[in-house]
């Protein structure tokens, strides 16, 4: 069983330093990615249902004890959130192979791409299933050591800016990190989020609020929260479709997933949290208003993207137990939803040869099959029913309702507010660039790079891998029900954490610390 | 809990702000010095969250109560490593950036130069035309 908690983190890293030997023979190169791909969305399908029937598991590294070894854990929301990265890393990567094949011929291989695309998944996956501190730390570094190689290979003048800015900016995130560990030690004298959650207790108020708040900071810097988002739109649309889009969907759900797993299991939120609230309300709508005002599709997605961080913030602010589940069916949506509009949105700027909304036109009527793959997700993120996006919306909106406090009806009408704006974006989109009389294609304006090719030509594997994506977000709403059970028990785990440090520390280990 | 000596806390402050006021100029390598100093801050903070020093920990016979806590220690070693290795990175590229731009000046990003124009083109309406109003309105 504890196997099942490691292999993601180990497999796609052993597969990295292979992948880096296999650079000479492509296509196994490319087939051991997918297959390693694979089988981390079966063991993870297989841990989800192992975590929710029979509690957390949790594996400590070298045989130390809880409080001093590392602890690597899986509960519901974490093996949940495992499977649906692994689903999307797996797609992503396929729509990248069929992209290179279709651009370059099949024996040309890439040095870094494929190794470094595993070390980001084992990152991701490290991330998830950390119980402490510091080796959440490492894990966002492995993250992010990756994703800063994959933002700026092959870069061009253009790329390299907006590249400095994404690295410079997570090195700053990543210092304050170290620093708020060093506070959280030197107050508490443990790393391990279980520990943490007995020893922060005993701290008085104002230590408590203050290493809340640089948390809050560090992941609100990950996760794109306003006002620490400024990065994310300039930094996300330079880099070439597939990367995008697994940045998009995995990294800053990543840093709210810290946000979530740090504020509920180490702190003691009793009620809803108005700072949260208010930030979360405001990155909702500065995100949507930065979305409209956007010509280039990529940004403008990358700014619902931030606007739609503020949903998943909202509902973990809220601090009761219908708000974490919208939460978390929150993530799960978005994170398939918005890797599958930046796929869509690669194949259509494939064909017209440009990314400006109002110089391409007709999308729809020349290639009504990609139009399908981009209408389904956006109208799903404008959260039109029976879409995901509808079914989370909802939760979020009756638990602002339920909590009946004036910030939480500000933040609710923030919400619905956001939700139109997003479908005005959205249709703006249709309206301008999908309806109409085809354009002729531009001609790549920058033939050095690999962003804008322009050359009418996707290959079955890229149209392949965005459908089944698609398909996955339509699927949630078929698993709506089972979906809703799993998001609502791990809620209910996240707001009392006593089986997690129970499960993490030993019985012993409770009675002698508690006392 | 335990009392951070002031020397150190004073110190530490100094390292950040020395850090942050490099990180906010505009000048790459500035910048890039920036996140060296800081990082080297965190690292000194780490170290210093520790407690104050004492005896090695595991190596030699000795009473508990005066060894040193390794743990930090040990953080402090993977802090360096990985702030080092990252350090490099940032240094390639900015050498990259140097390359291709020739100059180490930190660009002005041009989707917000042209979005700091874009009300301007309401004072003037022949300049709107076709798609563009619709976009706009």
């Amino acid at each position: 069983m504890t196997a099942l908690v490691t292999l993601p983190v180990l497999l796609p890293l052993l597969a990295a330093a292979l992948s880096l030997m296999l650079t000479r023979f492509a296509t196994i190169q490319r087939l051991l990615g997918l297959i390693v791909l694979l089988l981390i969305v079966l063991d993870a399908a297989w841990l989800l249902q192992v975590v929710d029937s029979e509690g957390p598991v949790v594996v400590q590294l070298g045989g130390h004890a809880a409080p001093f070894g590392i602890t690597m854990i899986a509960d519901r929301l974490a093996a949940l959130l495992l499977l649906v990265s692994a689903v999307v890393t797996l797609s992503v990567l396929l729509f990248s192979i069929g992209q290179r094949i279709t651009d370059y011929g099949r024996d040309t291989s890439s040095t870094a791409f494929h190794p470094m695309y595993l070390v980001l998944c084992s990152g991701v996956s490290l991330a998830y299933v950390s119980g402490d501190l510091f080796n959440l730390f490492v894990a966002f570094e492995i993250m992010l050591a990756a994703s800063y190689v994959l933002i700026t290979r092959r870069t061009t003048a253009s790329r390299i800016r907006a590249g400095m800015t994404y690295v410079i900016v997570s090195l700053a995130a990543s210092l304050l990190f170290i620093t708020m560990i060093a506070l959280v030690y030197a107050a508490t004298g443990t790393v391990n989020l279980a520990d943490l959650a007995d020893k922060m207790g005993a701290l008085p108020d104002g230590i408590q609020l203050g290493l809340s708040l640089l948390m809050l900071v560090v992941f609100g810097i990950k996760a794109a929260m306003v006002p620490l988002h400024f990065w994310l739109p300039d930094s996300y649309p330079t880099a070439p479709a597939p990367i995008t889009a697994v940045f998009a969907g995995l990294l800053t759900k990543v840093g709210v997933y810290a946000m979530i797993r740090t504020q509920t299991l180490v702190f003691d939120h009793m009620e809803s949290w108005t700072v949260l609230l208010v930030l979360g309300s405001l990155t909702m709508i500065v995100g949507a208003l930065g979305a409209i005002a956007q010509d280039d599709i990529n940004r403008l997605l990358s700014f619902l993207l931030v606007s739609h961080i503020g949903f998943m913030l909202f509902g973990l602010a809220l601090f009761n137990e219908l708000g974490m589940t919208g939460a978390i069916l929150y993530v799960v949506h978005h994170i398939i939803v918005q890797a599958s509009l930046f796929l869509a949105c690669g194949l259509v700027t494939r064909h017209t040869g440009t990314v400006s909304v109002n110089g391409m036109s007709g999308v729809a009527k020349a290639y009504p099959l990609i139009a399908v793959l981009f209408a389904l997700p956006a109208l799903s993120l404008a959260g039109i029913p029976p879409f995901s996006g509808f079914i989370a919306k909802i939760a979020l909106f009756q638990a602002g309702v339920q909590e009946a406090t004036p910030i939480a009806y500000v933040a609710t009408g923030a919400a619905i507010l956001t939700s139109l704006l997003t479908l005005y974006a959205v249709g703006r989109v249709w309206v301008v660039s999908f309806w109409g009389e085809p354009s002729t294609p531009h001609p790549d304006p920058d033939p050095t790079d690999e962003l804008i090719v322009g050359t009418r030509v996707t290959s079955r594997s890229m149209t392949t891998a965005t459908g089944g994506l698609v398909a996955a977000g339509l699927l949630i709403i078929f698993v709506a029900g089972p979906l809703s059970g799993i998001s609502e028990r791990a809620a209910t785990d996240l707001l009392d954490p006593s089986s997690y440090r129970e499960v993490v520390l030993g019985d012993s280990a409770i009675a002698g610390g508690g006392e | 809990m335990f009392t951070i000596n002031i020397t150190m806390a004073v110190l530490l402050a100094g390292v950040y702000t020395v850090g942050f006021y490099l990180l906010m100029q505009r000048s790459l390598m500035r910048v890039v010095l920036g996140i060296m100093i800081i990082g080297h801050g965190a690292n000194l903070f780490l170290q210093a969250a520790g407690g104050p020093p004492g005896d090695p920990a595991m190596v030699a016979a000795g009473v508990p109560e005066n060894m040193v806590d390794p743990l930090p220690q040990a953080m402090a070693l993977t802090a360096i490593v990985i702030t080092f290795a990252l350090t490099t990175f940032l240094l390639a590229l900015a050498y990259r950036s140097w390359v291709f731009l020739g100059h180490d000046e930190v660009q002005d990003d041009l989707h917000d130069y042209r979005i700091r124009r874009l009300p301007r083109r309401y004072t003037k309406p022949d300049s709107l035309v076709g798609s563009d109003s619709e976009a706009n309105s």
